[in-house]
């Protein structure tokens, strides 16, 4: 489904390189999990792949079912079935949850011959929706993030993240800002959502988000790039030991700092 | 592409109102003096007493400043190269439609204000101004059935003389400003409206304002008088053709609530604003007020304003009798070169008066957006109040944005609550739309219609969509 080949991202018209050849294959049904410490290039690859106009791929390609992605813009891509769930999700004052989501869901619907709604049936359509992440309806009628608190903002990515069911689900740090019982209630509906025709890829800082959603790969990315490959047991390991042990392989592999 | 370098590629959608249509005119001097005075008055087959009111005006006027107070920057009008009459040379009585020429017809129905009733928007009845005259007056029998009159303020001067004598300047004095002093003098129509006693008014009336002619000045007069316990909804929408050279617009806006009465006047602008880089636009240069006369009144503005090369434009209200209220909501959007400075006065002079300001000024491209309030509370307003809030968004790096509020209190009971805030839509807020799976244009127009909300749900529900639609067509491209 995703496919990343020696990807070489800068920041545009600055010359800062951030990802510094990253390779991934991600396929339809799995779920892949990237660590790493801050600042090593997580959030950027999953702004790169949504195609955030502030960087600039200067070598290296994406692949989406096949196809480089690199010249289109974020809502094609979006359309293509792409979603980003935002580590900090914007504010829209004004703009209410349910008028950008109907909105949303409409312009992806045209675009893949899908059935738009109408307010009513979109109101139906969302009833399970709002039950798989249990949020509250009052929410749909508030001004898209504005004013939620940090959880609330990761739970309302996941709830678009549902209304819209796209193939490609690149979550970034959405644990991080859930309470306990949230964070279950979230990675619960993560799980149902996940199918055969999709892929999610989970960015975290926490072995304990993979408690409740078992990855099917784990990557570690540092410096710029991805130093190792596993399975789930490469969460616990580094759950264990840090990223130290693993700070030689990033330089072996290349320059990185 | 980084953020300045995509916020600064400005393109801007083509202004599809910038035709112009090709009417023969009357013949009519240029520039001013007090034959040319006496000539519009002439031309316009006025009684004595509309004659010395103009010459008193021109008189104060050539005695008067041109005002620089403000913040913006152009060239001043050049008033001896300017044509103060342009009426189209086959303008008969305009008692059918089919009198009107059909070639006006023509730019109306382009302009989506069809003058047949039939084709109309329900319950909207339109006064449609070209150039210098009112050229039709839609559903006037309807309204006369109400009572309501609704015609053309040069109709008004010969058919309600008593109305208009009374009223007209009672508001906005020929000697207020330099602007409304040159008004007064040349005021060429514009439309009058009269709500009776215990009216309320059945229809939204409109006057459609259209700048044709390339040289002509645009000097609308307006005039509503809401009787005790009547309302009245009133929205003016405004295009004009693309030229090269600047075109005055200087209009001058007259209303009167009497006692329990209520008006709404909205005001949709979009003249045209000059091209990118600043060649040619309308300068908006209007004088806009409204009195609470009668106890427990109610003056409301609400305007859209998203032309002009250069807006300056302060609708005020006189809160005149006890527990009267003003409102003013304001959406003023500058993009390319534009620069309006827009803003309110309430002046407080009744006891338990109430005043609210809600202002949105939205900046893109090198544009200057200022918002400028006065709110004056007298001696004896008691318990006055007066709410303010002023937004400005900036849509770029090289826009500005200012706030200006002035507040004068003469009485300690009075209460005053000020917000203001400036945000700028960032590059993250449109990506943010875009992985949503909007077009960057539909993020900018949602983004800029959640900021303006406030303001346009106050516009009659008629002309909400539309309105809806010019902010999107606005800024259009307006993020590279
Ligand atoms: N627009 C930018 N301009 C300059 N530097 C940037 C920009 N975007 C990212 N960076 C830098 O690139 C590096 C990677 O940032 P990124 O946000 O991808 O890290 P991350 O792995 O997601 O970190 P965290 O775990 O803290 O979320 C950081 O050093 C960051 O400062
Ligand atoms: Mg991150």
């Amino acid at each position: 489904m995703l496919e990343l080949k020696d990807l070489h991202v800068e920041v545009e018209g600055e010359g800062i390189e951030i990802l510094k050849g990253v390779n991934l294959k991600v396929k339809k049904g799995e779920i892949h999990a990237i660590m790493g410490p801050n600042g090593s290039g997580k959030s950027t690859l999953s702004k790169v792949v949504a195609g955030h106009p502030e960087y600039e791929v200067t070598k290296g390609d994406i692949l989406f079912e096949g196809e480089s992605i690199l010249e289109l813009d974020p809502d094609e891509r979006a359309h293509k079935g792409v979603f980003l769930a935002f580590q900090y999700p914007v504010e829209v004052p004004g703009v209410t949850n349910n008028t950008l989501l109907r909105e949303s869901y409409n312009t992806i619907a045209a675009s893949m011959g899908r059935e738009e709604l109408d307010p009513l049936e979109f109101e139906d359509y969302i009833k399970d929706k709002l039950d798989l992440v249990q949020m509250d309806p009052e929410f749909l009628n508030r001004s898209v993030n504005t004013g939620f608190s940090g959880g609330e903002k990761k739970r309302n990515e996941i709830f678009q993240m549902a209304v819209l069911q796209p193939k490609l689900s690149l979550l970034d740090e959405t644990d991080s800002g859930l309470d306990i019982d949230a964070l279950k209630i979230v990675s619960n509906g993560i799980n149902q959502l996940h199918g055969e025709d999709d892929a999610v890829v989970l960015i975290t800082h926490y072995q304990r988000l993979l408690n409740y959603i078992t990855p099917d790969y784990v990557h570690v990315m540092m410096g710029g790039k991805i130093v190792k490959s596993g399975e789930k047991e490469l969460a616990l390991e580094l759950e264990e030991k840090g990223y130290d042990w693993l700070e030689d392989l990033a330089t072996v592999n290349g320059e990185a700092k | 592409m980084s953020e300045t370098k995509a916020l600064e590629s400005m393109i801007g959608e083509e202004y599809k109102y910038g035709f112009t249509t090709d009417v023969e005119y009357e013949d009519f001097p240029t520039g001013i003096n007090e034959d040319v005075v006496r000539l519009i008055s002439e031309k316009k087959n006025e009684p004595e007493w509309m004659t010395e009111f103009r010459l008193k005006a021109f008189r104060a006027w050539k005695e008067m400043e041109e005002p620089d107070w403000f913040n913006a920057t152009y060239e001043k009008p050049k008033f001896d190269k300017l044509q103060y009459y342009s009426a189209p040379k086959n303008k008969p009585k305009l008692d059918s439609l089919d009198d009107v020429d059909p070639k006006i017809r023509e730019t109306y129905e382009k302009l989506g204000i069809p003058l047949e009733e039939q084709k109309a928007l329900a319950g909207v009845a339109v006064d449609a101004v070209f150039d210098s005259v009112s050229i039709f007056t839609t559903f006037k029998e309807k309204l006369a059935e109400a009572g309501v009159i609704f015609c053309s303020i040069s109709e008004a001067i010969q058919n309600h003389p008593e109305l208009v004598k009374k009223y007209m300047g009672s508001v906005v004095p020929a000697r207020d400003n330099f602007y409304a002093a040159l008004n007064s003098a040349v005021f060429s129509d514009g439309s009058f409206c009269y709500v009776p006693k215990d009216t309320i008014c059945p229809m939204e009336l409109s006057t459609y304002f259209r700048i044709n002619n390339m040289n002509s000045g645009q000097f609308e007069r307006t005039l509503i008088i809401a009787e005790e316990n009547s309302h009245v909804s009133y929205l003016e929408g405004c295009t004009a053709p693309m030229y090269d050279e600047h075109q005055l617009h200087a209009a001058v806006v007259e209303l009167v609530a009497l006692e329990n009465a209520e008006i709404k006047y909205s005001t949709i602008q979009n003249w045209y604003s000059g091209d990118e880089d600043g060649k040619g636009g309308i300068y908006n240069f209007v004088t806009k007020r409204g009195a609470c006369r009668g106890d427990n009144s109610k003056i409301s503005w609400t305007q859209l304003e998203t032309g002009s090369a250069v807006t300056l434009k302060y609708p005020s209200v006189i809160l005149q009798g006890d527990n009267s209220v003003g409102e003013f909501y304001s959406v003023a959007v500058t993009n390319n070169r534009q620069q309006a400075d827009t803003g309110t006065k309430m002046i407080h002079l009744g006891k338990n008066t109430k005043s609210t300001i809600i202002s949105k000024g939205i900046s893109a491209g090198k544009s200057d957006n200022s918002y400028r309030g006065q709110v004056k509370f007298s001696k004896k307003a008691d318990n006055a109040r007066n709410y303010s809030q002023c937004d400005s968004m900036l849509i770029g790096q090289t826009c500005g944005a200012h706030t200006f509020p002035y507040i004068e209190s003469a009485n300690p009971t009075a209460k005053v609550e000020h917000e203001a805030t400036t945000s700028r839509v960032g590059e993250d807020q449109i990506f943010y739309l875009q992985q949503r799976g909007l077009s960057e244009d539909d993020a900018i127009s949602l983004i800029v219609n959640g900021f303006a909300k406030e303001v346009l749900k106050e516009l009659p529900m008629e002309f909400a969509v539309e309105a809806n639609k010019l902010l999107g067509i606005k800024l259009e491209g307006s993020v590279g």
